[in-house]
């Protein structure tokens, strides 16, 4: 997994509630059966005014100027800001994928789904929750000045804002050290091989109807 | 100390106490779907990593496959296609047992878990889907995962997971006729919000949740998702057990005692604290209409479409603005004043058999309203189907104009043929009413399967009380 640390960049604002995962990638591309590539479809449905599929070229089809993702100022952005749920509905870890193919290292809101939230540190896609005075504090900044810059320091759990302003932020441990050093879970988890044959040899004498 | 149900299961799955709020938990049951494992199995085979467990998991086909009858030939659709002839390839390198598209148990995954007695009492069980959360009706904890917590899930049996909040969900007294566990957990939903349940667990309690069947059960765990909680639990009793009783996948003959004395413990103890308390009153809940893209857009049969001026907070009356615009509807609109152009019966929120029952109960002697383009009738699983068969239900259904397809998601989702037209709207009996779920630009009101089937005859929303 990529590492996290601290990104530096202009913030893409998406200003809706209960943003669901349906939305982030509707699931005509749920059919890949890779893990990359689902940037150009990243909020599909809001971003063009025809309907797409795996098989369509996006170049060949006609961008909403409505959208927030196609307003030139915001190209680039690494970072984007939504409101209270971000992420609701469906588990498909493409949402992140597509998130983090599409460039955005850090998703910041009020409040997060709990599956979306998980899967974001899977895929080193910093979700940053903070209060809605807060997010309310940045919408205000990027619709005053999309150029404007805020700083996602992880070490720090810290958003930093052009006006000197700091916004401080929570996050489990466990999370963050896997996240600034970029951790495999998986390879961890299985050091602790041993505990888990512990756990199944004493777990099955006491309920050996679980391993039928 | 006491504890909650989710305590209990939580305590007899540590592996290892993190110290830090997080564990290693041990994962009894891994059910497995061809949409959100081929990054899984890909991930393995890049490490060289094998599952753990082989027998932990069983895994179906359910989102892709056509309903309709020619599926016996294959899926037409290329991508639809490959996606599932990776999870048979999948299946088949590793050795895990998978219920293939043809097969007569094959279905909707959380259909078919149960069915199969591959959920029990007590168990962890996690899958590649959000509405695992399903499986919680039989005081098991189960909840989605992302496909990076599938391919953890197959290479060490285990996740690290950071223990929840707990949430008591209490529906005193009983319903009224006509009104079932779809509409109790639309109005649950209603009252604590699409992310009232957000970093909690819910256990659902009451007189109003004792009375309704295993499959009431799972309906109303299916949705606790909806309501933001990851999981929703209901307590063992005698009507769990006997559901239990003889499947597959049950505790065999001599395991049978033990097991059933074990499952005994799995309810919350009288004196045991939660983190928050909810208290509905079941006479309270009438049949339930979604009118707006979030389950939380929901209210009584009897009601009209909210009007967004009448909302104080700026970010919620934006949401309500956006919602009726897709929607195509006025404020003030009265719910049964509104038409529909298809039916939708199915989903693994209500394709059981129970289901299929109200739904026919309904539309027994009756025809389809001429303005309903469509109304689809997808049992859960194939053993459904051949139940609902033996019933005679498919009759009343083919006799009314319906149409009876083969096992699957269809369109709860729309990832096969079955699909919503732009403007199309549609009385559904699945759990997102979000934009486009159903197809690009669908309108989707979600119901009970009754309501849903009423809405087919009448052409418009309908108390089904008063049919």
């Amino acid at each position: 997994m990529k590492a996290f640390t601290q990104v530096t960049s202009h913030v893409t604002p998406l200003d809706r509630p209960n943003v669901d995962t349906d939305a982030i990638i509707p699931k005509q591309y749920l059919k890949s059966i890779r893990r990359t590539g689902f940037g150009p479809f990243l909020f599909d449905d809001w971003r063009y005014l025809d309907p797409g599929t795996l098989e369509v070229d996006p170049a060949t089809r006609r961008p909403n100027p409505e959208f927030v993702l196609n307003d030139a100022r915001h190209a680039g952005a690494q970072v984007l800001i939504a409101r209270d749920n971000f992420g609701c509905g469906s588990s498909r870890e493409h949402a992140v994928w597509a998130l983090d193919d599409y460039g955005f290292r850090a998703v910041i809101a009020p409040s997060f789904a709990d599956i979306f939230f998980s899967n974001c540190f899977k895929n080193g896609v910093l979700p940053v929750t903070l209060q809605a005075e807060e997010v309310q504090a940045i919408f205000e900044i990027v619709n005053a000045d999309a150029a404007a810059q805020i700083v996602i320091d992880l070490p720090a759990q810290e958003v930093r804002l052009p006006d000197g302003r700091v916004f401080k932020f929570q996050i489990n441990p466990h999370h963050k050290h896997n996240m600034v050093n970029g951790l495999d879970e998986i390879g961890l988890t299985l050091q602790q091989g041993d505990a888990i044959k512990a756990y199944e040899a004493k777990r099955r004498a006491e309920a050996p109807w679980l391993f039928n | 100390m006491a504890k909650t149900l989710y305590d209990k299961i939580w305590d007899a799955h540590v592996v290892a106490d993190n110290g830090d709020g997080s564990a290693l938990i041990y994962i009894d049951r891994h059910l497995v779907h061809e949409v959100t494992s081929p990054q899984a199995f890909d991930g393995l085979r890049m490490n060289g990593r094998k599952p753990w467990r082989l027998n932990a998991n069983l895994a179906v086909a359910d989102h892709n496959v056509p309903t309709t009858p020619d599926r016996v030939n294959g899926i037409k659709d290329p991508i639809s296609r490959a996606q599932v002839d990776a999870l048979d390839a999948n299946c088949a390198e590793y050795g895990i047992t998978e219920f293939r598209m043809n097969d007569h148990r094959q279905g909707i995954v959380h259909v078919v878990g149960p069915e199969q007695g591959a959920t029990l009492p007590g168990m962890t069980v996690v899958c590649g889907d959000s509405h695992t959360s399903t499986h919680g009706a039989f005081g098991a904890l189960a909840f989605g995962i992302g496909t990076s917590e599938v391919e953890h899930t197959l290479a060490t049996q285990t996740l690290v997971l950071k223990k929840a909040k707990t949430m008591l969900i209490r529906v005193n007294g009983h319903v009224g006729p006509g009104v079932t566990a779809k509409d109790i957990t639309l109005a649950i939903i209603g009252r604590i919000g699409t992310a009232g349940g957000t970093g909690y667990v819910v256990e659902y309690a009451g007189e109003a949740i004792q009375d309704l069947s295993m499959e009431g059960r799972m309906t109303l765990c299916n949705m606790a998702i909806e309501g933001g909680a990851r999981a929703g639990l209901v307590a063992v009793d005698d009507k769990t057990i006997a559901y239990a009783k003889g499947r597959p996948y049950s505790p065999k003959p001599e395991q049978w005692d033990a097991a059933v004395a074990n499952w005994k413990q799995l309810h919350s103890d009288p004196d045991a604290k939660f983190d928050a308390v909810v208290e509905l009153d079941a006479k309270d809940i009438e049949p339930q209409v979604t009118w707006g893209t979030s389950p939380e857009m929901v209210g009584p049969v009897s009601a009209r479409v909210p009007d967004p001026a009448q909302e104080a907070d700026p970010v919620k009356r934006n949401g309500m603005e956006k919602a009726l615009a897709y929607m195509g509807l006025d404020a003030n609109t009265p719910i049964e004043q509104i038409n529909i152009d298809k039916v939708f019966i199915g989903s693994c929120t209500n394709s059981r058999i129970e289901d299929l029952r109200a739904a026919a109960a309904v539309v027994k002697g009756r025809k389809k309203a001429a303005n309903v383009k469509l109304a689809m009738v997808v049992p859960g699983s194939g053993l459904v189907k051949s139940q609902a068969e033996s019933e005679g239900l498919d009759k009343v259904f083919l006799e009314a104009g319906f149409e009876w397809r083969e096992p699957g998601c269809s369109m709860c989702l729309a990832m096969n043929a079955d699909r919503l037209e732009p403007g199309e709207r549609c009385a559904s009996t699945s759990n997102r009413n979000f934009e486009s779920r159903q197809g690009q630009g669908g309108r989707t009101h979600l119901v009970s399967p009754a309501m849903a089937a009423a809405a087919g005859i009448a052409g418009h929303f309908v108390d089904v009380r008063a049919l």
